[in-house]
């Protein structure tokens, strides 16, 4: 049907990523090199605690340092376009010039400044942690065709049960083992009505972050803050060092130097990406999001498979949940998830519904938070509420340039009832 | 092995689907069950596969009986299903395909595909399939995806086969193949329940033919019976099979289109440079197997797709970018392909379905207000004059049969003054009767000196009513033929093949 010369929908993506890329790696040689005054150095602090060192700071011209990122940046958006040609994939060299922009921004934002290389991705992570779990749970659900939209819900409901568990326990295990079920007892919710009763999920799943934000904002309202001792101060969790992991310079503090919480993330993210393709289990959620008749005609129970995917699900985001309490703050605070279970589902979309790709937009979306964060503590030219906008800007230019058309599973949202259309 | 249903009844409220069948299938037989839409074939089939439960009533396999209440009941029982609507999962492979609900895994866990591929590899060869176990499903054409149907019904020991319309998406070619797969199997043993409403397929491959009409079984035959013979049966009164039309008398060109491309939202071509012209006083059939863009080539004269280039010219003015509501009434008549979906709104009655493109002209309406007593004159008139079968003009419209319902496009679209009628699959999912009678008003239409274009998939339709035929093919018209074109040499066409000798 197309002409020869016609380009596939991918090979357009990737025209679009590699000329975008090219294109800003222009506009950052013009905005932060050519028009760069300032020459103050800027450093870059690579050395957080007491991981071995390889090396401290680097210090550089800030102009010589846009200069120099602009200039590698523009390399490669040109092997990105050789690549394009050459119909190859152009992930590396995309990941790579963005790499080099941000550097090229960072030594332009911070003339004159200290950037805390190292605490600057730690913090990311950090701020990823309820992000990752959210889209965990995102996944479990959506992939087998339900969509969840109270991760909010679920999160906050993990987070209230851990602080005031842990709190009223005084350990912290206890917190991270009522938590899950709390994300479960939600998800209870949404399982019933959207697989059982056929109720619309987004809807449904409003209503529930409106039911939970409620309730919570009620028993904190009457029993957290005039109970404070005993209902809401919990202890936290101390950051478990692993041996040897904990001292690679740069990667140790960030990855090898966290709560179990974060521990347990890696152990269920992994889990779950490599079930979802490789297991039987994994076969099956895909099936029954993709084509529930076709799954139930080979024998599945479709909707006892939802259903206990919404129900794992829960225990996922629970868990997530509990982070903003024993894993960080200890005390529990009104609305304290702030809409991170939306910005959860986002990175979910983001990431096209596969998990690693999930984590990758958190990651990124909590770069640019945290980025944002330190770069209006240390004070640029850039007003910070303009810094605020900015993950949300990169999700926009991301979806709409390099992660091209989304498809979601094909029946995610739609009830399953058989003989329905006969 | 053998299956047997005793007294088989099901009803969805007050419709009684099937009503005390009684059926039995003898080993290593193609039996062929026969009857017209709506009439009960899927929803048996259904019911022995375990997709729905019965009433009342009893299956017996090998003449013991068992209960069916999950497909997986149904493959235990050596129960396999070719469905109507491909029951694969279209972002799989096909070895993800035929493992699901079935799949092996290793000692960790992890699926194992191995078995499948090679299972695939040895039945692809016995069958002479040519089917590859790592192919995504999407990608595949619907040939090889029923193939990969039969395939995985097979290798979980089918002996008995159910195959639903199996040879709706097929273009002639790989029906004949398909019949030709089917003896093969027969030859091995097993048993095939063959549900069609196709005369030709049913005298070429079954040894016993039962008819159903109305959820009752109403006869059996042999392949040797004559058409008129079975259609009749299937029908309930005396058909005559033969269309009988006098030759066109061609006019002006009515309706020019050059040069026409559609493409979605992304870019990609879904119709592909067509030019073709109706003239007045003859019928144009556009002929092509399901999903090779006759759709959307309908859609866009009338101007409800969103990226056309290319003209339109109806009687010389081009009515591209026009409104859908200006292109109807610069004299198009449209029959979509969906008259639920797209021609009829269900809960409206039949008079306001009527005057769905009209109501605000007059006589329907004076200035801002309708006239009632004007809409329900005229309905009642054209209720008349197209036999709608109903209890008035008010009743819903939800509430007539397919074919009722088709009158009422009919009547509301060949009521306007037009000049072209453009019909999308006009007969589909009509009973005989109705079939008859559509097909008299699109000649009539003619005769009356429009153009019509029809799309048809049914290749009867097609030479039953064209008088050219213009045959399309992955979104283009790959040639425009006449109608004394061979069958062979159209199925051929119609899968992309051109012969040699063109007529």
């Amino acid at each position: 049907m197309n002409k020869v010369s016609k380009l596939t929908p991918i090979q357009k993506r990737r025209q679009r990523g590699a000329f975008s890329l090219l294109f800003l790696s222009f506009a950052s040689l013009i905005g932060f090199g050519i028009l760069q005054k300032n020459t103050a150095p800027v450093t870059y602090k690579f050395v957080l605690e007491k991981e071995w060192i390889a090396i401290n700071e680097w210090t550089l011209d800030s102009r010589t340092g846009s200069y120099g990122f602009s200039c590698a940046a523009l390399i490669f958006a040109i092997w990105a376009i050789f690549q394009f040609r050459r119909n190859k994939k152009i992930q590396l060299q995309s990941a790579l010039g963005g790499f080099a922009i941000l550097m090229a921004f960072l030594c332009w934002a911070a003339s004159g400044k200290m950037i805390p290389f190292t605490g600057l991705l730690q913090g990311a992570l950090l701020l990823s942690v309820p992000l990752i779990f959210g889209a965990m749970a995102g996944v479990l659900c959506e992939r087998s065709g339900v969509i969840n939209i109270a991760i909010e819900g679920q999160l906050l409901a993990g987070a209230f049960a851990a602080g005031v568990v842990a709190s009223l326990t005084q350990n912290t295990t206890w917190g991270l083992i009522v938590a899950p079920l709390a994300g479960a007892l939600i998800s209870l919710i949404l399982a019933v009505f959207a697989i059982k009763f056929s109720i619309d999920q987004v809807i449904l799943g409003f209503v529930i972050n409106v039911l939970v934000i409620g309730m919570t904002n009620f028993l904190y309202k009457k029993l957290l803050i005039p109970y404070q001792n005993t209902w809401n101060s919990g202890p936290i969790l101390s950051p478990i060092e692993i041996p040897i992991l904990s001292k690679i310079p740069l990667l140790g503090p960030i990855f090898f130097n966290q709560t179990i919480i974060v521990y347990l993330m890696y152990l269920i993210v992994a889990v779950i990406h490599l079930s979802l393709f490789k297991t039987r289990w994994g076969l099956r959620t895909r099936a029954v999001g993709e084509h529930p008749t076709a799954a139930d005609s080979v024998g599945i129970k479709v909707n006892n498979l939802r259903f206990r995917n919404v129900i794992f699900a829960g225990l996922v985001a629970g868990l997530g949940g509990a982070y903003f309490t024993v894993g960080a703050v200890g005390a529990f605070g009104k609305e304290m998830t702030a809409g991170k279970g939306f910005i959860a589902l986002a990175a979910l979309i983001f990431g096209r519904w596969s998990p690693l790709g999930a984590v990758m937009a958190a990651l990124l979306f909590g770069f640019a938070d945290n980025l944002q964060g330190i770069l209006s503590i240390t004070g640029t030219p850039i007003p910070s509420e303009f810094m605020l906008m900015a993950p949300y800007i990169a999700t926009i230019i991301a979806v709409t340039g390099f992660v091209g058309r989304v498809r979601a599973p094909a029946a995610d949202g739609i009830p399953y009832n058989r003989g329905g259309s006969h | 092995m053998s299956v047997e249903l005793r007294g088989i009844t099901k009803s969805f409220g007050a419709l009684v689907a099937n009503d005390g069948i009684d059926l039995r299938v003898e080993t290593g037989e193609i039996h062929a069950i026969l009857g017209e839409n709506g009439a009960g074939k899927s929803t048996l089939m259904n019911i022995l596969y375990g997709l729905l439960s019965p009433d009342s009533g009893q299956i017996l396999v090998d003449e013991k009986p068992i209960i069916i209440s999950e497909p997986s009941d149904a493959l235990a029982a050596g129960i396999g299903m070719v469905h109507q609507h491909f029951m694969l999962i279209p972002v799989f492979t096909v070895a993800e395909n035929i493992v699901l609900g079935h799949e092996k895994v290793n000692g960790f866990g992890v699926l194992d595909l191995e078995k499948a591929r090679s299972e695939i590899a040895r039945i692809s060869k016995e069958f002479n399939f040519d089917v590859d176990p790592d192919a995504v499903v999407e990608t595949l054409p619907v040939g090889i995806q029923q193939r990969v149907e039969v395939i995985r019904a097979l290798i979980y020991n089918a002996k008995v086969l159910i195959l639903d319309e199996p040879t709706a998406v097929l273009t002639p070619q790989e029906t004949d193949e398909l019949l030709q797969v089917m003896k093969n199997l027969k030859k091995q043993g097993t048993s095939i329940i063959f549900i069609t409403h196709k005369l030709r397929e049913v005298q070429e491959a079954a040894d016993r033919i039962t008819i159903i009409r109305r959820g009752k079984i109403v006869g059996t035959a042999l392949p040797t019976a004559s058409q008129e013979d079975l259609a009749s049966q299937m029908v309930g009164r005396p058909v005559d099979l033969t269309m009988n039309k006098s030759p066109a008398k061609i006019g002006k060109t009515l309706l020019e289109i050059s040069n026409l491309t559609v493409t979605d939202s992304t870019g990609r071509e879904l119709i592909h440079d067509i030019s073709l012209d109706v003239h007045a006083g003859e019928i144009v059939a556009v002929a092509g197997v399901q999903g090779n863009g006759q759709t959307e080539f309908a859609r866009a004269i009338l101007n409800l797709e969103e990226h056309v280039s290319g003209s339109i010219l109806v009687d010389g003015k081009d009515i591209l970018g026009e409104t859908v509501r200006g292109s109807l009434h610069s004299g198009i008549a449209f029959i979509p392909e969906s008259r639920e979906l797209d021609g009829l709104i269900g809960s409206f009655s039949i008079a306001e379905n009527l005057i769905l493109d009209t109501f605000d002209l007059a006589p329907n309406a004076k200035g801002l207000l309708m006239s009632p007593n004007t809409v329900t004159n005229e309905a009642v008139k054209r209720i008349t004059e197209f036999d709608i079968r109903s209890q008035g003009a008010n009743e819903l419209v939800s509430s007539l049969s397919g074919g009722n319902k088709q009158k009422v496009v009919l009547a509301r679209e060949l009521s306007r003054p037009v000049k072209i009628v453009v019909a999308s699959q006009p007969t589909r999912g009509l009973d005989v009767g109705s079939i008859e009678f559509v097909h008299e008003k699109i000649v009539q239409e003619r005769d009356a000196g429009r153009a019509v274009l029809l799309f048809s998939t049914e290749l009867d339709e097609v030479f039953a009513l064209a008088d050219r035929i213009a045959v399309m093919y992955r979104g283009t018209i790959i040639d425009i033929v006449p109608a004394t074109i061979s069958r062979s040499d159209l199925g051929l066409l119609m899968a992309g093949v051109k012969p040699k000798v063109s007529s």
